[in-house]
């Protein structure tokens, strides 16, 4: 028992597919908190003292853990998976209809959202979350955050990469939604095209919700 | 009358299972389109021991589509462009006249090349040797109408059972995974009253076989089911999940 | 003359095999450790056979030419099983199954065999069913059945149309269980070369590696033949293209006596042949005639036009359609045995009634059941089998009628057995297929199945023991024997020869030629003249194998070509046994027809009174003529008849 999500495969599958489904969760707070910065800088500000309770300080580590270990297991599945595959390669190529796009090219969809999370932390979340931990007397307070946000998003390049981004992301949860599903055995043949489509249907919400926050900045609305 | 094709074939030849291998190009003319695939390659091969030379070794043998032992991985797809049919199902009609027709064995760390398309697939019968049955033994067993079985169930694991063992699945998996066969033999085991028993041990067991043998791991492409000849579901693989987990868990 | 003891138990039928039971040896549990059974095989019988004696606790090596076990040909059976259950209350029992199977068998099968074939049936589903075998269940959760040829009650049970897949795929798992507790040691891609005797019992195998071209010894106290039928004599059968009677005739040149080679079913229901190029034929279950109705135009004109292609079959109507076989045998119309119903097509296209692009073929049109119960339910009991019609042929037979013709199918020959399946050597035995014994002239519809697994699971572990109780003194001998090294040598010096012939014929075109012939002389109905061509003409093909067969490559290598060589070479011989069997048959008896010895309406005429028996034929020698011995058949419970379906 102890080991099984090492040394099988579908424990090693279990780890990704509870992971990657925590960080839903997590994408789907951010989501929602980051939704107030419509309402302007006050209803932001209030949601955003939410930040600094302590439940969240708990949460920190946990969530990096959580990325840490989808990002580890990726890497040794791919890893492993490649070796499988044999030395030589097909030279017809690999034609057969799979359930998705995505679901072949998971492991490049999540290199290039892990690229962006470095920028996106490096921007916002070592201004802003990293120095309270710190106690730094850099830190950017709540009240202060809003504009931060504010100005990045105004900037036009800035805020494409975003939305490319986004729709990145979009491909990689759409796949890797009902894929939890599935691997940890929630599935049959009447659910999979239902979990597939709340996945899609899921996944539009979260790249919809964020790329709207980006265009309001962009189009100058907003103090 | 009859219509035919020209087609060129490219074909992998390998001497031995260490030996380096090396496509061959073999040019056919006026094949008739209502002959099968591996038909096909007997006209070749018929044509190349005229030449004194060796003919090209492919597994087959029941050449209607249940035997499995026919593979060939034929322009991008296991069995060959056509839906639900095994190599010895597959017929010239589908290919243009003038077509280059690609073929390859099987490639899988899981089943190494014996010669040009011929394959060990031995790691499949001992995946099954790991668990795939029901212990039981010859005589003292109930009458066969003492368990009912919804007829549900009995549909489903027959859909599972009718796998025919030929690497398809295999062979489709960018991850090289062997879990569309071995989720066929849990799933249909575990929807029977009978193999409920040992439903545990039997996806543990298989499953460590599976991984001990190199195969890789699941990622839900779902390439295996779209080339399963036999149209087995990923449903199935949800099951195998479950039933892995639930063994897991209540160690 | 050599007297044939066929070791039937004392006592009245229906008690004979309890008799038997009771009153043999066994042997005890440490002594079946120290017992080796070859078991040569992973068909059905081979599979079930291997497992059941692996759980005895002998100890077993068990060999297939194919790579893995679940490959061999009983996989491809479709239709179903039968035992005689009857779930279905209509009316079924042991000795209606029993009486069935001999009549079938136009009464040239050993009623003992017969009725222990009927009595274990019932086992064999229990069986199946604890290892997991999916069979085709009714709404309450309770088994379905289904009819079949020859039989007025519905006692099969079927799997889809992959019955043999399903029934294989359970003796498979329980042979992977053995191998997995080691009491069975499997080979894989190894074909049996030569049997080794030794002071008159079999004693071990030769076998080829298939893999590495290299012979290998293998000792056994007892060796088990489980290597099927010997269709592929014909070159184009429903064989699965691996298929070979080379284990038989080896067990033959050894001196085990072949039985009734003449006995050989052309199955009625197959895709007719399309080409010269054609590889095998492919077989359309015998389930559809259930609900398919075989036909041809009354008119020859509408016949000629289909041919010809200026006609489809949908533009013929209701009245000029002539269901020829509900014409004749209205009692069983449409379900009449197989080889009345392959005679009754040839008769038609002979006459000039064929249908398709050849003329040799016939209607199986589903129209009828579609309209009555929806494409649905059509589509649930036969859609696989559809669809493979469909992927060969290219038509939609839900649109247009499916198109038919008999084929060679299965042998019901085969080597000579007793009641114990021991062969006429000590210590080797035959089941399943490769022995002769239970279905005489003609084998009813899923007949095979069971008799496969009931040799493998219930007869042959019981009575192997009576053998081998007196061998538990014998030690694991030597391979380095001398007689293990001749027999080694003297297979090795086949393979040579043939490697050296060095000429310009492949394999497959005198295998060819050789199916030609038998089609065309030994087939559907056979005359003293065909038989004596086919004689003359396998002499010639021999010679010419011999002298023109071009093999390349080296034989200590993965040589698929020297396979098929050595095959060959065996199917040669076995085509003149099966010439020269019939020749002498002169009467009409199931598979076996005679142009010379049939009915007014066309029947098939026996000859009870001259040719009720056995024959069972020994080799002399290389180039000699076999001799014949008699085994006669006697029949104390059932009146022999002539065979009535009308």
């Amino acid at each position: 028992m102890k080991l099984f999500i090492i040394n099988s495969s579908i424990g090693r599958k279990l780890i990704m597919s509870l992971s990657g489904l925590f960080l839903f969760l997590f994408l789907t707070l951010h989501c929602f908190l980051n939704l107030f910065l419509l309402g302007g800088p006050s209803a932001y500000t209030a949601v955003n003292d939410i930040m600094e309770l302590p439940v969240v300080t708990i949460m920190v580590p946990i969530l990096a853990a959580g990325f840490v270990i989808h990002i580890l297991y990726a890497l040794w599945l791919y890893w492993q998976n490649y070796r499988a595959r044999g030395e030589v390669g097909y030279a017809s190529g690999k034609k057969s209809e799979t359930t998705s796009w995505a679901a072949r090219n998971m492991v490049i969809l999540g290199l290039i959202v892990l690229l962006f999370i470095v920028l996106h932390l490096t921007q916002f979340w070592a201004k802003m979350q990293l120095q309270s931990f710190l106690g730094g007397a850099n830190q950017v307070h709540a009240d202060q955050s809003y504009d931060l946000v504010a100005n990045q998003f105004r900037n036009p390049i800035v805020s494409i990469l975003y939305i490319i981004w986004y729709w990145v992301l979009w491909f990689h949860l759409t796949h890797g939604f009902w894929s939890a599903f599935q691997t940890i055995g929630i599935d049959n043949k009447k659910w999979q095209p239902r979990l597939q489509i709340i996945g899609i249907i899921y996944a539009t919400i979260l790249a919809v919700c964020f790329t709207s926050i980006n265009l309001y900045f962009l189009f100058g609305f907003g103090a | 009358m009859e219509k035919t094709i020209h087609i060129t074939l490219k074909i992998w030849r390998q001497k031995g299972p260490q030996a380096k291998g090396a496509f061959e190009t073999y040019q056919l003319n006026d094949i008739s389109i209502d002959s099968s695939f591996l038909e096909m390659l007997d006209i070749l091969n018929e044509r190349l021991i005229s030449e004194k030379k060796e003919p090209i070794v492919f597994d087959h043998d029941c050449r209607e589509g249940i035997c499995g032992m026919c593979s060939l991985y034929i322009n991008g797809h296991p069995h060959g462009p056509d839906e639900d049919v095994t190599t010895c199902q597959l017929h010239m009609r589908k290919f243009k006249d003038g077509e280059t027709i690609i073929v390859e064995p099987w490639r899988s760390r899981g089943f190494p090349v014996i010669k040009d398309l011929m394959v060990d697939r031995s790691a499949f019968d001992k995946i099954i040797q790991a668990g795939g049955f029901i212990s039981v033994t010859t005589g003292g067993v109930p009458d066969a109408n003492a368990i009912p079985i919804s007829k549900e169930k009995a549909d489903e694991a027959m859909d599972a059972a009718s796998c025919i063992g030929c690497g398809a699945c295999v062979a489709a998996c960018k991850n090289g995974s062997a879990m569309l066969f071995v989720a066929a033999k849990v799933s249909q085991l575990a929807l029977l009253p009978q193999g409920k028993m040992e439903a545990s041990s039997r996806a543990k067991a298989m499953v460590a076989k599976m991984d001990e043998l190199g195969f890789g791991n699941c990622t839900n492409t779902g390439a295996c089911e779209s080339e399963c000849p036999k149209n087995v579901s990923i449903s199935h693989i949800a099951r195998l999940n479950r039933e892995f987990l639930k063994a897991k868990f209540k160690d | 003359m050599t007297q044939i003891n066929s070791k039937i138990p004392q006592g009245p039928l229906a008690q004979k095999w309890s008799n038997y039971k009771a009153s043999q040896k066994l042997v005890n549990p440490a002594n079946k450790r120290r017992l080796d059974i070859i078991v040569v095989g992973t068909g059905l019988a081979g599979a079930s056979a291997a497992a059941s004696l692996g759980e005895l606790g002998f100890n077993v090596l068990n060999f297939c030419i194919q790579d893995s076990p679940r490959r061999a040909h009983s996989i491809a059976a479709q239709g179903g099983i039968n035992a005689a259950k009857n779930y279905p209350n209509d009316g079924d029992s042991v000795f209606r199954l029993f009486y069935d199977t001999i009549k079938g068998g136009d009464y040239r099968a050993r009623e003992a065999n017969v009725y222990r074939l009927a009595e274990v049936s019932n086992s064999i589903i229990d069986q199946c069913v604890a290892q997991g075998v999916p069979f085709a269940r009714e709404y309450g959760g309770l088994l379905d059945n289904r009819s079949f040829g020859g039989a007025q009650v519905s006692r099969t049970f079927y799997a889809k149309g992959q019955t043999g897949q399903q029934l294989l795929l359970g003796a498979y798992s329980a042979l992977s269980r053995q191998i997995s507790k080691g009491s069975v040691k499997l080979h894989t891609r190894y074909e049996m070369m030569d049997i080794v005797v030794i002071d008159g019992k079999a004693r071990g195998i030769i076998a080829r590696n298939l893999r590495t071209g290299r012979l290998e010894r293998f000792f056994g106290h007892a060796v088990v033949i489980a290597t099927g039928g010997y269709g592929n004599t014909f070159f184009l059968s429903t064989n699965a293209m691996g298929s070979n009677g080379s284990a038989a005739m080896q067990c033959f040149r050894k001196g085990a006596y072949f039985a009734n080679p003449c006995y050989a079913q052309i199955h009625p229901t197959c895709i007719p042949v399309h080409g010269e190029f054609q590889s095998k034929l492919t077989l359309m279950s015998e389930s559809l005639r259930n609900d398919g109705r075989i036909w041809v135009p009354k008119k020859k004109e509408d016949a000629e036009a289909i041919r010809a292609g200026k006609m489809k079959p949908n533009q013929i109507p209701e009245d000029e359609r002539d269901y020829y076989l509900e014409r004749r045998y209205p009692t069983f119309g449409n379900l009449v045995p197989r080889d009345v119903a392959s005679r009754a097509a040839k008769e038609r296209c002979d006459a000039g009634y064929g249908v398709g692009a050849t003329g040799l073929a016939v209607y199986l049109d589903f129209s009828e059941v579609i309209n009555r119960l929806g494409r649905d339910v059509v589509e649930a009991r036969y859609g696989n089998l559809f669809q493979m019609y469909n992927k060969i042929v290219d038509e939609d037979p839900y649109e247009t009628p499916m198109m038919i013709y008999p084929a060679m199918h299965y042998t019901m020959g085969g080597i000579w057995v007793d009641y114990e399946c021991m062969t006429s050597i000590e210590g080797l035995f035959a089941i399943g297929e490769a022995n002769f014994s239970d279905h005489g002239a003609n084998r009813l519809g899923a007949s095979a199945l069971m008799q496969g697994l009931a040799d493998g699971y219930f007869v042959l572990p019981y009575t192997i023991q009576n053998y081998l109780a007196d061998e538990i003194r014998t030690p694991r001998m030597s391979t380095e024997l001398a007689e293990f090294a001749e027999t080694e040598g003297a297979v090795q010096s086949r393979i040579q020869k043939i490697m050296a012939v060095k000429g310009n014929r492949s394999v497959d075109s005198i295998h060819k030629q050789l199916g030609l012939i038998m089609w065309d002389f030994v087939g559907m109905s056979r005359t003293k003249e065909s038989l004596q061509k086919a004689l003359d003409a396998i002499i010639q093909v021999k010679h010419e194998f011999w002298t023109n067969v071009f093999i390349p490559g080296e034989s200590e290598d993965l040589n698929v070509e020297l396979e098929k060589a050595l095959r060959v070479s065996d199917f040669i011989e076995i085509g003149e046994l099966m010439a020269r069997d019939a020749l002498h048959r002169e009467e009409s008896c199931g598979g076996h027809f005679r142009l010379e010895y049939q009915t007014g309406d066309g029947e098939a005429l026996r000859d009870d009174e001259n040719f009720s028996y056995v024959a069972c034929w020994k080799y002399e020698g290389d180039g000699k003529e076999p001799s014949l011995l008699k085994e006669p058949l006697i029949y104390e419970s059932v009146h022999m008849q002539q065979r009535n379906y009308k």
